[in-house]
């Protein structure tokens, strides 16, 4: 045997060949029209925009632009829905069409998978495994809701709110109107949804999917546009609900505006989670945990782990074996199944994320960038760690959202909280540690709506998910989402 | 977008995505059971749903064209071909021999497998077939699978597997004493093992299956590398669960860290319920994006197994002629 001593071991250094999942199974037609009571219309000024493919910046399909008599004409139709039968039906027979809704997600999850990966730039290993068999899921846990709302400790027959605006982020876009229809729909309210404008194709194959399952019309309208869209929807007196997912930003506007008119509000904004490691910590699993936490979705994540709190006898083992698992992030082709890391979903993001950026090396931080290769078309950010990061820092305390890690350290329990709490923000937070009591004393202590526990984005329909402060109100997931969607 | 065309076993990332070894051998000295178990307590702990989740995720790698011919002759390289029962005969172990050597007598540009692994009596046999075909010879030894024999019955089986030839030996590590707590005692049995062995090589099977947590495993890996092992290997392939894709990923955790802490690479070795293809090639990738290129040779990783090399070899035929073949194609051992 040979007994050769290496002085390096290379990881991944067994390349995979390109294994793409093919682009033609997302069977995309070249326009779409907005759907309205049941069926596509054309927008009633005829405007139409391209949607993009992020990897390569190629249009994939043009899509249409609703404006403001679209969006009365879709809150008609809701509101005929919702008189209509719709929020008087027995919660068995609405569950019946959730059900199926779920049902036809399962079968259709290929083409979803694909064309989910086409428009927002995500990994086909992302969409396959976690988009699409969740927002199935959510379908699937609400539609068990529907016909025991009685239960669900809001006193007896809690009433719908009537017409719910709903208005998601282009990150998850399929994911996203999963959960704001699924619970909407079960409580018994009719919707209009208006998915994000560089991801509006999901949400159009999902319209083919409610009428698939033979959805009345006008109890799902989904209209595809812009920011004008979203608030000529906010702006609309027959809406008796706005659920909102976005920007900090915009959602304080849509606050502001609401708040003159008493429409029911929930918002679901930004964040900028910290991923606590403590010394303790097992730490193969616990770096897997902040990779996953930073740079799944390109960091396209409202709760991503984008602040990592290490304390500070294991910091240096720490950065080091990070560096070492950046290196090993496969970046490139999304369709390809063994892409780890996709493209940023517009050029305005990958503008911000560099700015940003810059601004971190301006401030002291050091950048180390992964080395991988990055495709000259379309819109790629290296995914990058920033060390000697301050807690002053703007990439310590806005949010990124993109593949930026900052790393920060701490010396003690108190300081680690003290740390994480000092942020305008509070929708989640991982805590890593193979000590119970300590997770348990700096879980109760931190502010923020998500704590995982030696685990980071885990999603489920079971549990609400939901921030305080800055990252907005109201839950969605679990019995508690059922509340944002009735009168109580 | 521009496809890259890559080159199997071509290097794709660069110095900073690599494990570096330790410069200097520097395998601490264990002179007590204190010392033995203050370093085993300062392993970090393994999060049993962490360590699923990301063997879960390494498992859905999609390996294509020439990246599978490649792992496919790479895992038939890798394997110890295993006859281990009462019944075997030397007329059995001379087919096996035949089947080690050349694996498809139609195809010489298949590799030949590492090693055949045998029952200690049955190790000349294996020799005198084997002649001088670049095949090793392992025997499992130490009363195995159970290890329930006192040191000196288990130290003259292993004289006698190395007496006859044996270029390797496998043997099994005291689990009552390891579960007991008695780590001292399972480190001595290694160390007076390894040097019963001589020059030959020394496996030192955990019996995962028997340790059950993934915390038994890290320390008990760290326990036999530290103890002189050459290689550690998973299973006896004789309790109802063997090595599993969560475990692999551990031990090699564990192979990796031990190389970049003391600069002395040990192998590793699953055994045990791995029949297909499709499974071998996920525990290459595994090895690949765990414990990197210098694991991914026949000197550091092996499979343990009989019925795996007929699917590597059915598979490998499949990628060649776009078609599979009839089993009865490849020759029963």
């Amino acid at each position: 045997m040979n007994d050769q001593q290496l002085d390096q071991s290379r990881l991944g250094g067994f390349a995979y060949d390109p294994a793409p999942e093919s682009a033609s199974l997302a069977r995309l037609a070249d326009q779409y029209g907005l759907f309205i009571d049941g069926a596509f219309t054309d927008p009633a000024a005829h405007q139409q925009f391209a949607t993009l493919n992020p990897a390569t910046a190629q249009p994939l399909a043009s899509v249409a632009h609703a404006g403001p008599a679209d969006v009365e004409r879709a809150v008609v139709a809701a509101r005929r829905a919702f008189d209509g039968g719709w929020s008087t039906m027995p919660g068995s027979e609405r569950a019946k069409y959730l059900y199926r809704i779920a049902r036809i997600i399962q079968e259709r999850a290929r083409e979803l998978a694909v064309v989910e990966t086409l428009d927002n730039g995500k990994p086909i290993r992302e969409t396959r495994d976690i988009d699409v068999p969740l927002a199935a899921a959510y379908f699937f846990y609400y539609a068990g809701w529907a016909d025991k709302l009685d239960y669900a400790g809001f006193g007896p027959a809690p009433q719908p709110l009537g017409v719910a605006g709903q208005i998601i982020p282009w990150n998850f876009p399929l994911l996203m109107a999963a959960w704001k229809l699924a619970p909407a729909l079960a409580a018994g309210n009719t919707c209009v949804l208006k998915p994000a404008e560089t991801t509006p194709l999901s949400a159009l194959v999902l319209a083919d999917i409610l009428v698939q399952a033979e959805l009345p019309p006008g109890v799902v309208n989904i209209l595809t546009g812009d920011g004008a869209t979203g608030a000529a929807l906010v702006e609309h007196p027959g809406v008796d609900k706005i659920a909102f997912t976005g920007s900090t930003e915009v959602g304080r506007l849509i606050q502001q505006r609401l708040g003159e008119r008493g429409t029911h509000l929930t918002l679901e904004l930004g964040g900028k989670g910290a991923n606590i490691v403590f010394e303790d910590a097992p730490i193969d699993e616990m770096i897997e945990g902040v990779i996953d936490g930073i740079f799944f979705n390109q960091g396209h994540v409202c709760c991503a782990g984008s602040r990592l709190l290490v304390q500070e006898s294991i910091a240096d083992e720490v950065v080091r074996r990070l560096l070492r698992r950046v290196e090993q992030l496969r970046v490139g082709d999304p369709l390809d199944k063994n892409t780890d890391v996709g493209a940023i979903n517009s050029a305005a993001q990958l503008a911000r994320i560099e700015e940003l950026t810059r601004a971190g090396e301006a401030e002291g931080a050091t950048r180390h960038a992964s080395s991988c290769a990055l495709p000259a078309e379309g819109y790629w950010f290296a995914p990058t760690v920033f060390t000697d990061v301050a807690q002053s820092h703007r990439i310590a305390r806005e949010e990124i959202f993109g593949p930026v890690l900052s790393v920060l350290s701490f010396r003690t329990p108190e300081e680690a909280v003290a740390k994480a709490n000092n942020t305008n923000y509070g929708l989640a937070c991982g805590v890593w540690s193979e000590k119970g009591s300590r997770t348990l004393w700096v879980a109760q202590r931190l502010r923020a709506g998500v704590i995982w526990a030696n685990t980071y984005n885990r999603f489920d329909p079971t549990s609400p998910f939901g921030g305080v402060r800055e990252s907005g109100f109201g839950r969605e997931g679990g019995r508690h989402g059922l509340e944002a969607y009735l009168d109580v | 977008m521009d496809q890259v065309t890559t080159t199997p076993l071509r290097s794709a990332v660069g110095a900073e995505g690599a494990v570096w070894f330790a410069a200097t051998n520097a395998v601490p000295r264990v002179e007590s059971e204190i010392q033995l178990r203050s370093i085993l307590a300062s392993l970090s702990g393994v999060d049993a749903v962490g360590a699923e989740a990301r063997a879960a995720k390494l498992a859905t790698r999609s390996i294509k064209r020439a990246s599978k011919l490649a792992a496919l002759d790479l895992a038939i390289s890798m394997v110890d071909l295993t006859t281990l029962e009462g019944a075997d005969t030397p007329g059995r172990i001379a087919s096996l021999c035949a089947k080690a050597a050349r694996p498809d007598p139609n195809d010489h540009a298949v590799p030949a497998v590492a090693a055949v692994c045998v029952y200690p009596d049955l190790v000349a046999s294996a020799k005198r077939f084997l002649g001088d075909a670049p095949v090793a010879v392992a025997s499992v030894a130490t009363a195995f699978p159970s290890g329930r024999a006192s040191l000196s019955v288990k130290l003259a089986d292993v004289a006698e597997a190395v007496a006859a030839g044996a270029d390797e030996v496998d043997m099994v590590i005291d689990r009552g004493a390891f579960l007991s707590g008695r780590l001292g005692q399972v480190f001595d049995e290694i160390v007076a093992v390894k040097s019963a062995c001589g020059s030959a090589h020394l496996k030192v099977i955990l019996e995962t299956g028997e340790l059950v947590t993934y915390d038994n495993v890290r320390r008990a890996s760290w326990l036999a590398m530290l103890a002189g092992a050459d290689f550690i290997k998973t299973s006896t392939g004789k309790v109802p669960v063997a090595a599993t894709p969560p475990v692999a990923l551990v031990m090699l955790e564990a192979a990796r860290d031990f190389a970049e802490s003391t600069g002395e690479v040990v192998g590793v070795k699953l055994a045990g319920g791995i029949r297909s293809a499709k499974d071998a090639i996920r525990y290459l990738v595994i090895v690949n994006e765990t414990a990197g290129s210098a694991w991914l040779t026949p000197e550091r990783f092996r499979f343990g197994a009989s019925s795996l090399l007929n699917d590597l070899l059915m598979q490998r035929l499949k990628q060649r002629r776009g078609a599979y073949v009839r089993p009865d194609e490849f020759s029963g051992d």
